[in-house]
Order: structure tokens, then sequence, then C-alpha cells
């Protein structure tokens, strides 16, 4: 029996088309639009200004915070503008905008294609280039990767989790970037053993990629400490406390961390971005984007800069079908629906999904019957049919205690429903509400 | 492609599960059942099914639109399977007004009075089964006899059920062999050989019906195998301790209404509880009520009454009876 985290889940179709295509890299585009808020924590500070000449990896946005990320040009050319600029999250955000001009890298950045085994770098180290470098979790969540790194005083790490689980329908980027980087994850995922103290390394991938798994499983024992782990296919499993339940059976406690049990997930992403940073001297300026959909011409995995309009990988992709309705940035359970297709890509963007007219609009909702699906397929045992009815009447405070705060919005419960409730849109508004709630309890 | 985007909140996909499609499984789960009451009992299954189903559609209908003044909702199939299922708990040789009169109960009284689909707290289907039977005792309980009834109706050739057998008989101070000729032995009771409500005699067909609602994901086996074992267990105990005055385990599972109420009727979604622990606490709940109603009480049979009483208890368990939140922290003292 194959390994799975036990409470919860479903299994929606996978869809993924692309996960043959091996990685291409897009053409540069002519213009790139690079917003200061791509992770989570505080906007970056902008350092350049109009008019400005920029090269590929010149930092152009510095850190402002623990919990913030360096930015830097994915292109050389010219600052043309500091302006807000309409992004994933449909609202328009600062963003630096950059002409293409050339190609011209710092000089500082490695890029000979050879793979450098040895590691120079101790712990310390290894935390602040990852931190220069500007790497955020890359599995779609955009959260800083050194402050993950840093472990608090009076806890302690006993073992690192690599995500290459993948568990989103019709995504591949993780998938082509194992197969195609092996060698590079090993080397970034031994940088982030050394940066943790641990001595050991488990690599969750689903089953659904038997070629990722024997690949890795087989260079796994060039590296010491690293194990390669087949997982049934179930989604939410790239979820950080799923994936440690499946491969550990621990429990994140609710309302804490994964390092309050000796564990610290990485998705395989950010193993990568860790090797390039800390091997080769390359911070984060672009990443690997699958572009798929059922009517796409070329459902493909392009290598992108940060800051390239989505339309430009569509464009590279076949084009946009016409009866297309909806974009998602990211996986169909959790990404985001995009209002205009020129919004750029940035760090966290793991796909673009080109949804069908048929499939783009909700069914009419009917009234719940009660069947329990949603509770079954609630990966941390919560309640969605009453979570839902506690929201529409504003019982706020009821929701907290029925733990609406563990929510991760997965979505299976709303996945599930066969009276098409619109169940995490209203436990979202009640995750917002509470959290109102617990802030002005603390004023 | 000139015109807007649909931009709506994540998931973007759906199952594509449906009421409807939950209902239609559930009718034909039961089909099986149908084809074995078609086999014994002939034109009167037929005649009373199929009219069964037509009225509880039919007032479905009306009261929606003519009272409620809502938008209609048959098309969900909800009021075919209260229709079916009122059907499957009555004799075949009901008069046609008191199967109207049920259905008119069903659906009026036990479901669209609190709300319709999705608040009723009693099962429609038993509700109205247990009105009938107060209210028209004869009739509810004249059995027909298998095979022989295949052409009649009204005039149907009735006899007891094997329950009724042995209620009477352990009235008169009869002992259980003493009365073991007249009860049909365990193989013709599970293929539904004896007299009964038209649905539920055959235990083979309504756990073939069984098997496929577990294979569709309609149910989850909690709460029939909970009230299974319990009966099992319980009737167990009791033959065990005297096997002259108590029928053995395997005869309380194959007769009456347990098959068709632990399958079909205690999971209806509505009325049953929304997580597993709850669900197997209400099968419990309604294993012992049963077993105590048919060895202690005034009727020969009590899946019916077991499973209302025990849904009157499912919004206490839904209350009380939690799932086990993931990461939740054990409760220390002080």
């Amino acid at each position: 029996m194959l390994k799975t985290f036990a409470k919860g889940g479903v299994h929606p179709p996978e869809n993924k088309f692309s996960a043959n295509k091996p990685i291409e890299v897009l053409p540069l585009p002519a213009k790139v639009s690079i917003p200061v808020s791509q992770h989570i924590g505080a906007p970056a500070t902008i350092l350049v200004a109009k008019g400005d000449k920029v090269k590929v990896g010149q930092l152009i946005a510095q850190s402002a915070g623990f919990v913030s990320a360096n930015i830097h040009s994915s292109v050389s050319g010219t600052v043309e503008s500091i302006d807000p600029v309409l992004d994933s999250s449909g609202y328009k955000r600062p963003a630096i905008t950059i002409v293409v001009e050339g190609d011209e890298w710092e000089p500082t950045i490695d890029r000979s294609p050879e793979l450098k085994r040895n590691i120079d770098a101790d712990a310390q180290t290894i935390i602040k280039k990852i931190a220069e470098a500007g790497i955020v979790g890359l599995g779609g969540a955009t959260f800083p990767s050194h402050v993950k790194l840093s472990v608090p005083a009076g806890k302690k790490a006993d073992v690192l989790i690599i995500n290459g689980v993948e568990c989103e329908p019709y995504l591949t980027s993780d998938h082509r970037l194992m197969l195609e980087k092996g060698h590079e994850l090993m080397v970034g995922i031994q940088l982030l053993m050394r940066a943790l103290g641990v001595d050991k390394a488990m690599i969750g991938i689903e089953n659904n990629k038997p070629d990722a798994i024997k690949y890795l499983t087989e260079i796994a024992k060039e590296y010491s400490g690293i194990t390669v782990h087949a997982l049934k296919v179930k989604y939410p499993q790239g979820g950080e406390k799923q994936l440690i339940k499946a491969l550990i059976n621990r429990e994140v406690p609710s309302g804490g961390l994964p390092i309050d049990i000796g564990a610290v997930v990485h998705n395989v992403g950010t193993a990568y971005a860790v090797y390039e940073a800390v091997q080769k001297n390359k911070p984060l300026f672009e990443r690997v984007v699958t572009v798929t959909g059922k009517n796409l011409p070329k459902p493909s995995n392009f290598l992108v800069r940060i800051g390239t309009p989505v339309s430009d990988l569509i464009a590279a992709a076949g084009g946009l079908p016409d009866d297309t309705a909806k974009v998602v940035n990211g996986g169909p359970m959790m990404g985001k629906a995009v209002t205009d297709i020129t919004v750029p890509v940035t760090k966290g963007t793991s796909g673009i999904i080109v949804f069908p007219a048929a499939e783009s609009k909700r069914k009419a909702e009917s009234v719940c019957i009660r069947c329990a699906k949603c509770v079954s397929a609630c990966p941390m045992g919560l309640e969605p049919y009453l979570l839902i009815r506690m929201s529409q009447r504003m019982m706020f405070e009821k929701m907290e205690h029925e733990r609406v705060l563990d929510c991760m919005e997965c979505g299976s419960c709303s996945f599930e429903c066969p009276a098409n409730l619109p169940l995490l849109d209203y436990i979202r508004l009640g995750k917002t509400e509470v959290n109102k709630i617990i802030r002005a309890r603390k004023n | 492609m000139d015109s807007k985007l649909v931009v709506s909140p994540s998931p973007h996909v759906h199952s594509g599960e449906s009421t409807s499609r939950l209902m239609f499984n559930v009718v034909l789960a039961l089909m099986p059942a149908f084809a074995v009451s078609l086999y014994y009992f002939g034109i009167g299954a037929l005649f009373v099914t199929l009219l069964s189903v037509l009225s509880c559609v039919l007032f479905e209908y009306l009261i929606q639109k003519f009272i409620l003044k809502v938008q209609p909702t048959i098309t969900d199939g909800s009021a075919i399977v209260t229709g079916l299922l009122l059907a499957f708990n009555v004799p075949s040789n009901l008069p046609w007004y008191i199967v109207v009169i049920g259905s008119l109960f069903a659906i009026g009284v036990a479901k669209m009075s609190f709300g319709g689909l999705g608040s009723n707290p009693f099962n429609p289907a038993l509700a109205a089964r247990v009105f009938m039977l107060i209210s028209f005792p004869v009739q509810m309980t004249s059995w027909p006899l298998p095979i022989e009834s295949r052409l009649k109706y009204i005039d149907a050739v009735t006899g007891p059920t094997p329950l009724a057998i042995l209620k009477e008989g352990l009235k008169k101070g009869d002992t259980i062999s003493q009365i073991a000729d007249q009860i049909p032995s365990h193989l013709q009771l599970f293929m539904g050989v004896m007299g009964g409500s038209l649905g539920e005699i055959s235990a083979l067909a309504l756990l073939i019906g069984f098997a496929w609602l577990l294979y569709k994901k309609v149910i989850t086996w909690h709460i029939p195998i909970s009230i299974f074992t319990t009966i099992f267990i319980f009737t167990g105990i009791l033959w065990l301790v005297n096997p002259e005055k108590n029928a053995d385990p395997i005869f309380h599972l194959l007769t009456g209404g347990v098959m068709i109420g632990a399958i079909y009727m205690a999971t209806d979604y509505v009325t049953s509880p929304m997580h597993p622990k709850g669900m197997i606490l209400f099968g419990i709940g309604i294993g012992l009520l049963t077993v105590i109603i048919r060895v202690w009480g005034a009727y020969p049979e009590g899946v019916s009454f077991a499973i209302l009483i025990m849904n009157a208890f499912v919004p206490l368990i839904n209350r009380y009876v939690k799932p086990k939140r993931f990461g939740e922290e054990v409760k220390r003292n002080g």
C-alpha cells in the first residue's frame, strides 16, 4: 500500500496534458512588468527609477523586512515606468516595467551548464544567499524561503521534506523539473539540509509520475541522506500538513507550523532555485510554467522570465482557443482566475490553464441535501456544510470555534458538493471576518 | 475572443456529481428488489409502485407550484425515491386510495411542511408508513403470499409474515422448535420467499443494490453495517441465552424491514448524521431499538419506529459528535 494522508481528500481528473513536453526556453518578451509584491509579506522597496538601465539579475527592489523578498530584473533594458499594473490578484499593484534591450546578464552569474556538486558554503552563507536571491516558495504559496530556514530558538528540525507531489490537476512544471534537472535538484536539497542542520531529506512524489520516481530514486543513491517516496494519488497531498502526515505520520498542531513537529517543507522548484542561487550565484528571475488546457493547441512547459505577460505564453502554446472563457493562474483547484491575459508571470505562477466556455461557469446551485460529502472530503476534519450556514447567518464567532482558520482553501468541499454550493466562497468570507475579530481582540 | 473572461473564486473544476444523479443511482439500486417483487407479487406490486411514485411526484409538483409558488424541483428525483420507498414499505394489495393518502402525507406533511428537500427531520416514506399503519391497521398488515398472488391485487391470498408467526407463537407459549415448520428456511428468507411489504422481502436483491450504492459512492458502509452488526450481536446474545424462546440472529437480519431499512431508509442523507462517528452511533441506536421492539414490544416489527426515533436524535448527534479535526491538540487539564 502506498502512503498517503489519512483524512479526507478527493481525486479530480488529472488532465496532465503537458507531462511529456520537455521544458522549452520561452523567447524574450518585448517588455516585462515585475510586481514588487510577489511574495507573502511586505512589498519590496523599489531601488530603480524611470529611465534607469538594468541588467539581467540586477537587484531592482529590496526586501522590506524579515518576511519579504528581494526582486531582481529578469531582463536587460530600460525602466519604462514604475506604476501600478494589473496582476493576477485582479488589482493594479506597484510594478517595475522594463523595455527589453538585448540580454545582458550580471557578470557575477555563472551561466555555464556544468553541474556544481561541491558545497563550499556553510549554513549561514546558504541562508544569506537564498535571501539575497529573493527565493520564495515556488509551489505557489510564495512564502520567503529564508524565513522557513531560520529555525526559531528552542525548536529543531530533524527532517527536510521535499514536495514533488504536484497534486493539482493539469500542472506538470515540477514533474518536468524533476526529470530534467534531477542532479541540480539533489544538490539544492543538500544545500537546504546543510542550512537546516538535518541529515535526512525525503522527497514525496505522487504515483502518477513513475518516471520521476524511478529517475530520482536512481540518482538519490549518489547523495547521502536523500530518499524518494512514492505516494498514492490524492488531492491535496501537496498541502504541507498533508504531505508531512503522509510521509512521517506527524500532525502539525492546529494553528502551528511544520517546525513545531521538527519538519520543514520545500517545493522541488524552490530546491532547484536554491541550487542556482548558491552554486551559480543566480537570483530568482525565471521559473518553469506549465501552459495548458483541453483545447489549447500545444500544451507546454516553458522556462519564463518573471514579468512576462501571460499572453506571450499562451501565444507560444498555439494561441488562445476561440471557445476560451476563463484563464487561471495556478492549478484548477486553488488557482486564481485572471481578469485579463496581459497580467505578468510572477514567482508563484506554476501554471496557466485556459478553460473552454463549457467548463468556465459554475452550475446552478440547489439545496443542501446533507449528503456529508463535504465532511468526508475535508482534509482538515472540518464541517463545510455547517460553516457555510454559519457564514450565511454571520455567526463568525461560532465559525472560529469550529476552527474555520484551519481551512487551507483546498476546494475539496466545493469540488464534491452535488448541490454546487459555494462552500469555499462562504468559508473564505468567514475566515476574513474571523481574522478581523481576532485582530480587534488584540487591540 | 473579444468577450470578457469569466472570473470566479477557486476551485475551477467540479466532480460533476449532482443531486439528481445521486437519486438516479438510488432508483437503480432499488431495481433488483423491484424485479423480485414483480416476480413474487405481480400486478399488485406493479400497480402500487407506479401509483405511489406518480402521486408523490404529482403532489410535490402541485404543492411547489400552487401553494409555495416556487419553481418545482421534481427533476431532482427525490420525490421518485420517496415514492419507490413508500411503495416498497407497504403490502402489494393495499387499496389505491390508501397509497394516494400515504403519498400525500409523505410529500405534503413529512417533507414540504418542514421546508422541502434537505430540511425534513424524518424520513418522508417512513413517516408516511407509520401514519398509514396507525390509520389503516388492517389493510397495512394483510400480507399477500408470494407467487400465488401474482395475478391478483385487492383479492390477493394473504398470510402472516415470519415475524408475525414468531410473535404470535411465542405469545401462545410455543417454543421456537414448535413453530419452526411454519417459518421459511434461511435460504428462502434470503431469496425473499415470504409474506411482507412489497419491496423488503429479498435480502439478496437489496444487498445487490447496497453493493451498487457503495460502488457509486452514494452512501458509505457506516450506517448499514453498524445496524446489521448491532442486530446480529444483540439477537445473538438472546439466542445463545435461550434458543427456544428467541429466534437466531440470521433470522432477524433476513426478515422484516432490516435490509431495506438499513440500506435505503436509515441512509437517507437528510435524516442521518453528517460524519462516520455519528453514523455508527445512529446505526447502533437503530439496531438496539429494532430488537427491543421486536422482542419486547407490541409490534412484531420495529425497524420503521427505530429509524424514526433515531431520526429525532440526528441534530443532537451532529452537535455533540464531531469529527476529529486535523492537528487537534489533546486537551490538558489545568
